[in-house]
């Protein structure tokens, strides 16, 4: 953790509150009651399935949407009645790549920077953002003419464009390479580092537990899990056993067979719970039914594997 | 007041018509002549509607207020649908923008447009006829509130509306016939007494009535009360697209 989130963790303003939020579409309840805080200098994790809940939440904390009841502050301010305020301290990286196709990559920053209240003190600024986002070369370009990779680089500095404390990137790396994925990973710590309060949706979620210091996961509306990533991956009761068998045609003794998660050829792999499932046990009832075992690797759980046994979309 | 934020949103939106004036500017002013050029060829010898005022005379305020209207309607009401259906519309919306700003910002580059395109027809429409202007200011009074009421009731069509059919259908059902049906072509008086009673309440005829006071110094009904009439439709219709922008009505969901 950065010197910068290390002071704001020990009693800055919180970067977000989140108090009692509910929306409703129609008769779908979309936000059950959503009760949480993002501390300033976080770069935080909002993590869900489809629907869960996550864009119609920074859609509300950006002002884009309103809830019925509940509300949420960005550094104190209330997201309605203060609205200029917390709107001044928000930047929003939109999921779709919307551009305004009248104008270049520049006019359009310069123009952000003005709904903002900024003139031409701002435009170093501006320079500058184009620079570190690689986008010089295409500052004078129409945006209708960028690939989507450059599209999404512009989104991230028309976000940036009034020096937000707080970053949200909704699904930033949706739909990009690999390569331009890496640079915005080291392009959003950087941020953070530099004491931006980030918040992070997103699908990849190799991603989120390789970013994020703390992780909430919302399922149809509810936060069902909201703590430091490292604590969650830990709170998840299973880990991977993946052997390797001499043979490919073993028979897994009939107690172990509950914990055979797949078999292919040589490739075993069994779930084991954490205290139920002693690796030693199982171990010795492979070699007693006459497995013979050429590797062994241990792996422990990945948020993605916390993820489904949270949501419920797992095994467990 | 977010103010530099206004003017902002103003100068883009002023901008965005100019990047294609050919299309914003040029085209509605070859529309108008060509109404002018055909229409003052057939009737120049048969018809005179004031003494003393030739046909092609009395056509051209109307042409020129038509043509404005017309173009504040589809500044304010094509840039929001543009933007609401590209997406884009988040960028004003994520901003300290109030709603009185969005609005105010919306109908002064409506009203901006308007006033451009009838400046160039007005600069057009000399080679076809004298056009000296006694009275300026109420020509100006009802080019602004007449082109601020439009740019209004564009924020409404535009916002109102969902798909691009949906505004072509504000436009033709609602502003072409109210705006050819406003006595840019002929006189209140030419009318029969229902037709008479029927125009008068249609408020395009009070601004077109009003600019041709303002070009010719004779009008069907006094200047004054089109103002009147006019001010209050402004303030009516501004009223009903501010709060619109204010609720967040098919903008923020």
């Amino acid at each position: 953790m950065s010197a910068v989130s290390m002071r704001c963790w020990r009693g800055d303003m919180d970067a977000v509150t989140i108090a009692h939020l509910h929306k409703y579409f129609g008769t779908v309840h979309a936000l059950k009651g959503i009760d949480f805080t993002i501390h300033a200098g976080e770069f935080f994790g909002l993590l869900g399935p489809n629907g869960a809940g996550k864009s119609t939440l920074i859609n509300i904390m950006a002002g884009l949407a309103r809830a019925a009841g509940g509300s949420i502050q960005v550094h104190g301010h209330d997201v309605v009645k203060h609205y200029r305020k917390s709107r001044m301290l928000l930047g929003v990286v939109p999921q779709e790549l919307v551009y305004d196709p009248f104008f270049s990559v520049r006019e359009m920053l310069r123009l952000q920077s003005g709904y903002f209240g900024f003139g031409r003190e701002n435009y170093p600024w501006i320079d500058e953002l184009l620079t570190v986002l690689n986008l010089q070369d295409k500052a004078t370009a129409n945006l209708s003419q960028l690939s989507g990779g450059m599209k999404r680089r512009v989104l991230i500095a028309q976000a940036l464009v009034h020096k937000p404390k707080v970053l949200v990137l909704d699904e930033p790396t949706a739909g990009v390479d690999v390569e331009l994925r890496q640079a915005l990973w080291e392009f959003s710590s950087r941020l953070h580092k530099q004491g931006t309060t980030i918040v992070l949706t997103t699908h990849y979620l190799e991603e989120a537990e390789a970013l994020c210091g703390r992780i909430a996961i919302l399922d149809q509306g509810a936060v069902v899990a909201l703590d430091k990533t490292s604590v969650l991956l830990d709170r998840h009761p299973y880990r991977l056993l993946c052997l390797t068998t001499q043979s490919a045609t073993v028979t897994v003794p009939a107690a172990l067979a509950p914990l055979v998660l797949s078999q292919h050829g040589r490739a075993l792999i069994l779930r084991l719970h954490r205290s139920q499932d002693p690796v030693s046990d199982v171990l010795d009832s492979l070699r007693n039914a006459g497995v013979q075992i050429q590797d062994i690797q241990l792996r422990e759980p990945k948020l993605e594997d916390v993820f489904l046994h949270i949501t419920g979309r797992g095994h467990a | 007041m977010n103010w530099r934020g206004f003017y902002t949103l103003f100068a883009k939106e002023v901008w965005r018509f100019m990047k294609v004036a050919v299309q914003t500017v040029l085209t509605p002013v070859v529309t108008a002549v060509l109404y002018l050029v055909v229409f003052a060829h057939v009737l120049e010898e048969h018809v005179q509607v004031y003494p003393g005022v030739t046909y092609t005379a009395f056509l051209i305020p109307g042409l020129i207020m038509m043509s404005v209207i017309q173009n504040a309607f589809a500044n304010s009401s094509s840039s929001l649908i543009q933007s609401k259906m590209n997406g884009n519309i988040v960028f004003v919306l994520l901003a300290p923008i109030s709603s009185l700003e969005f609005y105010l910002a919306f109908v002064l580059a409506a009203i901006a447009r308007g006033v451009m395109v009838g400046v160039v027809l007005y600069a057009v429409a000399l080679g076809f006829a004298d056009l000296p202007v006694p009275h300026l200011g109420m020509l100006l009074a009802f080019g602004v509130l007449g082109s601020g009421l439009l740019g209004a009731l564009g924020l409404i069509g535009g916002i109102w509306a969902d798909k691009y059919d949906q505004l072509a259908a504000f436009q033709n059902f609602l502003i072409l016939p109210l705006s050819f049906l406003s006595g840019v072509f002929y006189s209140l008086y030419s009318l029969s007494p229902f037709w008479q009673t029927v125009s008068r309440f249609n408020p395009f005829f009070y601004m077109i009535d009003g600019v041709r006071y303002g070009f010719l110094g004779v009008s069907d009904v006094s200047p004054y009360q089109s103002l009147w009439i006019i001010s209050l439709f402004f303030i009516a219709i501004s009223v009903v697209a501010w709060f619109m922008i204010e609720r967040g009505y098919k903008l923020r969901r």
